[in-house]
């Protein structure tokens, strides 16, 4: 009990001494610490923005703007990083040799170099390597848009072609802190409602085969429901493709995704996955040789015996190492300043930092965002991971 | 009972504090200066292969060795990113910031800091790849620019096209050889600076003349060096440091005749006064009485520095412009040494 | 004869051998046409290497390394290697790879540096192969003083005073913690060696270098520290300081006291929610502000600072792991035989602990020597740092290529041999268990 009493007092000692130096350090220099100025006008532009900004909003709009796009780059790379490293973990198992060795190679390559070497060194392969708007231009031009002329990749980004819609039904506010357009909303609502309703139509089939021993024919109803609906909504809001064009400096229209963005997310994603692939075959390999023995022998091909036998239980040894590997990849999307791309740590940490001159405040808060989406993505996996879990009775 | 003692104790080891003293007492019982500069702008401070710190702004620290050891060597410099530098500067890290830092009102004032002066006039800038046929930054609605990231360049950027009524598309990079690098590979259609950066870029490409740099300037940039708040006779050493500078080359004394000129009273009694022949001006802000006889010999006059580092015969290749002392019509003007 | 039908009456042929065995042809067979999925990717990735090889191979090769500038180098090339050559220009890598090393450490001082590293290795090797002398191991003790004086130069007072005050400190803990009992000896020790770090080794260093002698060389300020040398000794510093601190944190979560428990899964856990970038803007922008007025550290001493803490929090994990691993009995063995809790821990525990950790923690090293590159972003030349200031030197402008995979491939030889080395040791723990 007296060892808790003098750590706690040793403690509170420690951080109020922080604290008085604190003090008395901004008291010298003059400052003290507020945070008006998060609502002064911030001054200056962000390129990539998913909602209303301009360089008369507010720094704390400025944060918001950042904190969107340390989002998107996160669940991007997220979603990539684990889609490949799923994929060459499995490979660098397979008996192909050169497959395996090829997967061994881009494993020790992207896990033995700095992330942030690999960051700068990709934007440098999109800048130089990749076609720059003028060449497009012409009546011959060097560079053509792919994709029956709806994708234009330069090494200013890349445009695809946009969702429009003719007769639209407008944006709608929420809180009148930013707006979503009401398309989207209904379309993802009969999407949804489609899988909902299919999915009740193969839990009555599965009844239905359970009673009698014979499952309807249901696939195409459910094909049906889920595409149909959506498919017509399209056609009454007037959907129609932008695609990008190349007008003035630029190309303009479509869906714009910079090279910032893109370099930092092939990096970020190339990088995590050398450690997924290894985290999941640590995994496949703590399966025990029996179960694909027992599965060969019930007569299951490798394919299936992969799906339905080693990954679900490979699956409970791969999710909390692949939960550090997420929050790894999100904290180290904010070295993101390294090629410009305009994330919190970019605004809030960055421009912010440098133009108000609030050290303090700005990274203090910076940290605590972070912080704040760090426990968020664990307390989801550990959610998640405790739904696979062996249910021990 | 013991245990209060001890809390006691830690408590007492921990309530210490010190009081700043005077800057030059400090510089001078260390034995050198320390001065903070750019992590790397040529022609301004770079550090050379030899690992030696060259550019404008390292002169002036030079300068300022010089006038206090009589050694323009006597200098340590630091570079600091644009992030850190008033911290850097705030906490003491160095006595003196020399890093192309533009002077404005709130860095002067909300972020406590003294600038001593103006050694270069700059002014933001626009430059463009010349087959792009742009001939005025007011054409440029709808281009990428590429600008250097937390400066008040930035800021400038952003008014000029709001203010004009045009889009643009901004490209933050976080250090200047970086931006070069994409601007050459046309990652942006124009590259916005401080002309005196566009024309160091300008100079580093292959073929100068595919580049232009457009007419308008968009901003005011005056450079110069800053300290601390607090310490006045600090400012007042940094501040006629760089006066003298600039008296020296009003009245033509250069690193080859300043020994000369200082070996007996002149007919100029202003020159007297600086190079201490007449009367005891030094003593008033506590340098020796020769101060600027070394520095002038050592370092050279603000002209000498000027095209050394970035003169018309250096790759930067700037003209004199509006850098040019006031009697040859420009802005360069010191107060009277008297 | 019987009629028993279904006995074989004569013997067959016998087969060919499997085709796996001896033949190459087989092993090819076998291994990469062993199907029609399986030769498609085969040849799909066989195409991709030979096209990667047939890109990067001529770049590397047909290059120049004796050109003073890319300028140069571009006009030598082509006329080398004939019209449209673009090789490498590893002539800047020729020029500045002592720069890349050794930052702007002076040049005659170099084989302090070497010697630094040479005795770094030293140092390491009863740590990593357990089967040395254990005698070394106050080699090692002693090492990061020794390196720390050859880095910096000066007087060795200043070292040598800071660890004899951690030796007294701990012999004092280790005289009091017998007769007085432990939290005595444990604060007594502890305040010890902070009122000698705060208020005497740098009076007592500065009369012993003035009154009796020196023993000082060159001092190297810090600003002249960088490259390679500058990531190698940010992460060496940092994991041989955050191993004590993390262990400390480890044994505390694992406590059953609640409030220091609860303070070390609290430092843990905000360390690890935030990117180590905020904690370098920390050292570089705001350490200041937390420190008394008046004091100022240099920026590597505050990044270090940093990442030590930093590094702490994954080492407490690691060792978290390897306290987790070790069977319930070896605590109850403690206990059962009257080993108070230190004693237990440092005797029984730890050694077992650590040495399941050892792969862990050359990993987190590794993670945290590749992670020494974000210092370049608080304007520290590290070997990206550097790259850069070359890339802004006018003779060099427009470089890009040569450096990142020059940085590159050093930062790989490091990082691979030490996965190596990891993966050996997780090899031989592993038959070490079963």
């Amino acid at each position: 009990m007296t060892i808790q009493i003098v750590a706690l007092a040793g403690f509170m000692l420690l951080i109020s001494w922080l604290i008085s130096n604190t003090i008395q350090n901004l008291e010298t220099l003059g400052k003290g610490v507020e945070l008006w100025f998060l609502f002064e006008p911030s001054s200056y532009d962000i390129n990539q923005k998913l909602i209303d900004y301009s360089s008369r909003s507010t720094h704390l709009r400025a944060a918001f703007v950042g904190l969107i796009n340390t989002l998107i780059i996160a669940v991007l790379g997220c979603v990539t990083a684990t889609v490949m490293g799923i994929a060459i973990g499995i490979l660098r198992l397979s008996n192909n040799w050169i497959v395996a060795k090829i997967m061994t190679c881009w494993v020790e390559i992207f896990r033995n170099v700095p992330v942030l070497l690999w960051i700068v060194f990709t934007m440098a392969v999109l800048i130089e390597s990749l076609p720059r708007p003028a060449t497009f231009r012409g009546d011959n031009p060097e560079s053509s848009l792919l994709f029956w002329d709806s994708v234009a990749v330069t090494n200013r980004g890349t445009y695809l072609p946009e969702p429009l819609f003719g007769n639209g039904l407008g944006d709608i506010g929420i809180f009148g802190i930013f707006e979503i357009s009401l398309d989207l909303v209904a379309f993802l609502t009969v999407l949804f409602a489609g899988i909902f309703v299919s999915n009740m139509i193969k839990k009555r089939a599965d009844k239905k085969q359970q009673a009698t021993g014979h499952r309807p024919l249901v696939w195409p109803y459910r094909i049906a429901v889920v595409v149909i609906p959506p498919i017509i909504l399209l056609y009454i809001l007037g959907f129609y493709l932008g695609k990008p064009e190349l007008k003035g400096f630029n190309f303009q229209g479509g869906v714009y995704l910079r090279n910032s963005l893109i370099a930092l997310w092939i990096a970020l994603s190339f990088y995590t996955s050398a450690f997924i692939a290894e985290i999941v075959r640590a995994g496949i390999l703590a399966v025990s040789k029996g179960q694909t023995e027992a599965a060969y022998s019930l007569g299951l091909r490798p394919g299936l015996t992969m799906n339905l036998i080693i990954l679900p239980q490979a699956l409970r040894v791969i999710i909390p190492p692949l939960i550090s590997q997420f929050l790894n990849l999100t904290k180290n999307s904010s070295l993101a300043i390294s090629v410009g791309y305009m994330d919190i740590t970019g605004t809030l940490g960055g421009i912010t930092l440098n133009q108000t001159g609030r050290e303090l405040e700005s990274i203090l808060l910076l940290m605590l965002v972070f912080l704040g989406i760090s426990l968020g993505i664990s307390a989801v996996m550990n959610w998640y991971n405790s739904t696979v879990k062996i249910k021990e009775r | 009972m013991k245990i209060r003692f001890l809390i006691a104790a830690i408590a007492a080891v921990f309530v210490t504090g010190s009081a700043y003293s005077a800057t030059l007492d400090d510089v001078m019982a260390r034995g050198n200066l320390e001065c903070g500069v750019s992590t790397g702008l040529v022609g301004f401070a770079s550090p050379d292969a030899e690992g030696e710190w060259e550019g404008f702004d390292v002169d002036y620290c030079r300068a300022l060795a010089a006038a206090i050891f009589g050694d323009s060597n006597a200098v340590e410099f630091t570079p600091v990113s644009t992030k850190n530098r008033f911290t850097a500067l705030a906490a003491g890290e160095f006595d003196i910031l020399a890093r192309n830092t533009t002077w404005t009102f709130s860095r002067d004032t909300d972020l406590k800091q003294t600038f001593l002066g103006i050694n270069f006039y700059d002014g933001q800038g626009f430059m463009v790849r010349a087959d792009l046929g742009v001939s005025s930054a007011s054409e440029l609605d709808g281009a990428s620019v590429c600008i250097q990231t937390g400066t008040t360049t930035e800021l400038n950027l952003a008014d000029f096209f709001r203010v004009n009524g045009m889009s643009y598309e901004p490209v933050p990079i976080e250090d200047n050889a970086e931006a070069k690098e994409q601007f050459f590979a046309q990652a942006c259609d124009a590259y916005t600076t401080d002309r005196s950066g566009l024309a160091s870029t300008r100079a580093a490409a292959e073929n100068l003349d595919d580049y232009v740099v457009l007419p308008e300037v968009v901003s005011k940039e005056p450079l110069g060096p800053l300290v601390r708040h607090g310490d006045d006779q600090w400012a007042d050493i940094g501040r006629w440091v760089l006066n003298a500078l600039i008296i020296a080359e009003e009245k033509g004394l250069t690193s080859a005749n300043v020994r000369e000129m200082a070996s007996a009273p002149t007919n100029d009694p202003e020159i007297n006064r600086l190079l201490g022949t007449e009367g005891t001006y030094a003593d008033m802000v506590g340098l020796p009485n020769d101060w600027a006889v070394h520095m002038i010999e050592q370092v050279g006059n603000y002209g000498e520095i000027f095209e050394r580092n970035i003169g018309v015969n250096t790759p930067i290749g700037l003209t004199r412009g509006v850098n040019d002392l006031w009697t040859n019509g420009g802005l360069i003007y010191a107060p009277p040494y008297r | 004869m019987s009629d028993h039908s279904f006995v074989r009456t004569e013997m067959l042929g016998s087969q060919a051998p499997p085709m796996m065995e001896g033949s190459v042809l087989g092993w090819i067979r076998y291994n990469l046409f062993s199907g029609p999925l399986n030769s498609l990717l085969t040849i799909i990735s066989g195409l991709l290497v030979v096209y990667l090889l047939a890109e990067i191979l001529p770049w590397v090769f047909l290059s120049s390394w004796t050109a003073t500038s890319l300028r140069e180098c571009r006009e030598v090339i082509p006329l080398t290697y004939g019209e449209g050559t673009t090789g490498a220009c590893w002539a800047v890598i020729r020029e500045r790879y002592l720069q890349l090393f050794y930052g702007f450490y002076p040049r005659e001082l170099y084989w302090r540096v070497n010697l630094t590293f040479i005795m770094m290795l030293i140092a390491l090797a009863p740590i990593l192969f357990p089967k040395l002398p254990r005698q070394m191991l106050y080699f090692s003790g002693v090492y990061p003083f020794l390196g720390y004086w050859l880095l910096w130069g000066g007087t060795i007072w200043t070292p040598f005073l800071t660890l004899a005050g951690l030796i007294v400190g701990y012999l004092v803990f280790n005289f009091l913690n017998e007769k007085r009992g432990l939290l005595i000896g444990t604060i007594v020790g502890t305040l010890l060696i902070i009122f000698w770090f705060l208020f005497g080794v740098i009076p007592v260093s500065v009369f012993l270098s003035e009154n009796v002698t020196p023993l000082a060389i060159e001092i190297v300020e810090s600003e002249q520290f960088g490259g390679f040398t500058l990531s190698v000794i940010i992460g060496a510093t940092g994991i041989a300081a955050s191993l004590p601190i993390g262990i400390l944190l480890a044994l505390g979560r694992k406590s059953d006291l609640l409030i220091v428990k609860s303070l070390c899964v609290g430092f843990i856990e905000f360390i690890r929610g935030v990117p180590l970038i905020t904690l370098l803007f920390v050292a570089s922008t705001l350490l200041n502000y937390f420190l008394p007025p008046g004091t100022n550290f240099d920026i590597i001493l505050r990044v270090v600072i940093m990442v030590t803490l930093f590094a702490a929090a994954y080492m407490a994990e690691v060792i978290r792991g390897g306290l987790a691993a070790l069977p319930r009995g070896q605590y109850e063995a403690g206990d059962a035989l009257g080993l108070d809790y230190w004693k237990s821990m440092r005797l029984i525990v730890l050694p077992q602990a650590l040495k399941i950790s050892i792969p862990g923690i050359v990993s987190t090293f590794i993670g945290l020597f590749k992670d020494t590159t974000l210092v370049s972003i608080i304007g520290l030349l590290d070997p990206i740092g550097l790259s850069r200031a070359i890339r802004s030197d006018t003779a060099w402008n427009g470089i890009v290529w040569e450096l990142y995979a020059f940085v590159a491939a050093v930062f790989f030889v490091f990082c691979f041999a030490m996965s190596r080395y990891s993966i050996y040791l997780e090899k031989k723990l592993e038959t070490g268990h079963r």
